[in-house]
């Protein structure tokens, strides 16, 4: 029970509910399960992007492309599904997938084999793979007039109550619930972030786990290109612009830390949902669309703020750091 | 992890003589690069070899330039900043808020410097005061700074500037020399002096390389990190007048995505990103680089984007080359 109260992920649920509650009071429709779920479908994209770059900044990394990559992976199948309409949806969502796979290997095997810090790697791929889309485009957009019926509608289609979107969050959330707490995979993508010299002494290869870490943000990107482009029916080179901040913001308001080794996937689904409500919120109670970021902004502060006064009590590292003599 | 990072790591017995190590450093190659593109753009557009040309050709990168001299000291010493473009924006927006309430040339000027100050005095307090990593605090305060732009513009725009302010970004000093320009040759003399010929700047570097031990010699980490970040700051400051003055209206979205090209300029300079290595020279050389490339595919009527394709494969390049001829080296002499 101390334990609960202690961590982190309760007091953002704590928080998360209690926005709901309060910006109920102002309008009674706000609080019901229809609009939470809503909502939930609404953030369904940032949460798998989260869960993405999560991994990547528990191993000590981060990817700033992954917005250029879903806009990429996007353009591909939407321009793909506007010359070949009869091509099935889910193959399309594995092109998707499979291109975003690319570049995130793309990331991983500069940050690996070349030894260029991620945040240098990242930027520079933001920036290519954004301009790829205009190159593959032509400058063009792909309009919903473009797509074919099930492109759009495996977003939307409803099963149980919730859009097929909904579900597969649900899906990746415990996709990476699985592969974080019960896989090898999992517990080295922690060793690396938490100490990567005791990683090599344990025999994990950190080189690699930051690789597949990379691969694992990529497919998400890639995934989350076609349920953007398919949720808002427009592929072009605009697409999530900027987005790549919301992503790191969701995880560190879930406390996920900068630093490595620390993050759950309850805590980037919990940071992406705080971001969600609280977007979903600020219409309601009638403030403009226009503070939206401000309030993203000073949220980010704060949650840094309150993550550092919580990893105070860190034991000390006994080992020397490798890394930082390479 | 292999035999070359240990080579890397040996100590050779007799360092290349200073003139060898001059040519071979970074800042010459860069100055090559910088020639050779210079070179081809002379070739490939018939109207760039024109001293009004070149001459708008510094317009596109003078004021991104101003931030990275700063942002070289910042990385240099460990830290990041990516809220400049926002601060920018929060500037602008200032001194349009009170061009409303009849502020005149001088005070816009104060206005835009002190804003600038009080941002980077903020992220320096949060990341100084409080022991915050750098990286999260500026995506926050990015977000935080331009959203009050927002808040106070939403989708307006503050225009008509006085005449007087104009000359900041679009006035001319001498000929074809713009003001823009000749301010960014003279604050780079001075943050090469600061950086290469003051024991402050010995003390950046001391920062980078190892904040620990720079703190047991007497070097007051946290005050020299903070003072860096005001720094960035009231360099963003001065970019906001340069640039508010040449578009002549404030928009919430201006300067947006400047941080990512500012940090790839300071990175194509030569500049560490961990920290502890770096030159002003390779910095300018950086900046010249990138407005030659820009304006050089812009006179080819290339789209922006497409350009920003060459910066990136550029930043990435410019780092890996070197990783990967090197390896190429040691295999070749192995064999």
């Amino acid at each position: 029970m101390t334990r609960l109260l202690k961590s982190r992920e309760f007091w953002l649920a704590v928080g998360i509910a209690l926005i709901i509650a309060l910006t109920s009071i102002r309008s009674s429709g706000f609080g019901t399960p229809g609009n939470i779920a809503g909502i939930f479908n609404n953030t369904s994209i940032l949460i798998i992007l989260a869960l993405g770059q999560m991994v990547v900044i528990i191993t000590r990394s981060i990817d700033l492309s992954m917005a250029s990559n879903l806009a990429l992976s996007g353009m591909i199948v939407a321009l793909v599904n506007a010359a070949y309409p009869e091509i099935p949806v889910p193959l399309l969502m594995g092109l998707a997938i499979f291109c975003g796979l690319l570049m995130g290997a793309f990331n991983g095997l500069m940050v690996w084999k070349v030894g260029i810090p991620a945040i240098v790697v990242t930027l520079g791929t933001l920036t290519i793979y954004r301009g790829i889309i205009f190159l593959i485009a032509g400058g063009q957009w792909v309009n919903a007039d473009q797509m074919s019926a099930d492109f759009v509608a495996y977003t939307r289609i409803n099963v149980l109550g919730l859009p097929l979107l909904s579900w597969y969050a649900i899906v990746i959330i415990a996709a990476f619930f699985v592969v974080m707490t019960r896989t090898t995979i999992g517990r080295a993508f922690y060793a690396v972030g938490v100490n990567p010299t005791a990683a090599i002494y344990t025999g994990i290869d950190v080189g690699r786990t930051t690789f597949i870490a990379f691969c694992i943000s990529g497919m998400a990107a890639g995934l989350s290109g076609y349920l953007w482009v398919s949720r808002y029916v427009i592929g072009s080179v605009e697409v999530a612009s900027g987005y790549e901040l919301n992503i790191v913001a969701a995880c560190v308001i879930g406390g996920v830390s900068i630093a490595g080794g620390i993050g759950t996937v309850a805590s980037a689904v919990l940071g992406a949902l705080f971001l969600g409500v609280i977007n979903s919120a600020l219409p309601v109670i009638n403030i403009s669309p226009f503070w939206q970021m401000a309030i993203s902004g000073a949220a980010i502060i704060l949650a840094v703020i309150l993550n550092a006064r919580q990893g105070r009590r860190k034991g000390r590292i006994i080992l020397k750091d490798v890394e930082a003599a390479q | 992890m292999s035999d070359e990072t240990v080579q890397a790591r040996n100590i050779p017995d007799r360092l290349d003589s200073p003139v060898r190590a001059a040519i071979f450093s970074w800042p010459s190659l860069l100055l090559l690069v910088a020639v050779v593109i210079f070179i081809i753009n002379s070739f490939a557009s018939p109207y760039f070899l024109n001293p009004w040309s070149i001459s708008d050709a510094t317009f596109n990168f003078t004021e991104k330039a101003i931030i990275a001299l700063a942002m070289a000291l910042l990385i240099i010493s460990g830290e990041i900043d990516l809220s400049v473009a926002a601060i920018i924006a929060l500037c602008s927006t200032m001194m349009g808020l009170a061009l409303q309430f009849g502020v005149d040339t001088p005070g816009l000027v104060a206005i835009g410097l002190l804003t600038g100050l009080v941002c980077g005095a903020f992220n320096g307090g949060l990341v100084a005061g409080l022991g915050l990593p750098s990286i999260v605090v500026t995506i926050g305060t990015m977000s935080f700074f331009r959203g009050l732009s927002f808040i106070v513009l939403g989708d307006q725009a503050f225009k008509g500037y006085p005449q007087s302010f104009a000359f900041f970004g679009q006035g001319y000093v001498w000929w074809v020399v713009s003001f823009e320009f000749t301010l960014f040759l003279v604050l780079a003399v001075i943050f090469y002096i600061v950086l290469h010929r003051t024991s402050f700047g010995r003390r950046v570097y001391a920062i980078g390389n190892n904040p620990v031990a720079a703190r047991f010699s007497g070097v007051r980490v946290q005050r020299i990190k903070f003072i860096l970040f005001c720094l960035t700051g009231l360099m963003s400051g001065v970019a906001a007048i340069l640039l508010t003055s040449r578009l002549a209206s404030t928009r919430p979205s201006i300067a947006f995505g400047w941080e990512l090209e500012v940090v790839t300029m300071v990175v194509l300079g030569g500049v560490a990103i961990l920290g502890g290595a770096g030159s002003i020279p390779g910095v300018v050389l950086a900046a010249i680089i990138m407005g030659l490339v820009t304006f050089g595919l812009g006179l080819l009527n290339v789209p922006g984007i497409v350009m920003s394709i060459f910066i990136g494969a550029l930043l990435i390049g410019v780092i890996a080359l070197p990783v990967l001829l090197g390896r190429l080296r040691t295999r070749l002499s192995k064999n």
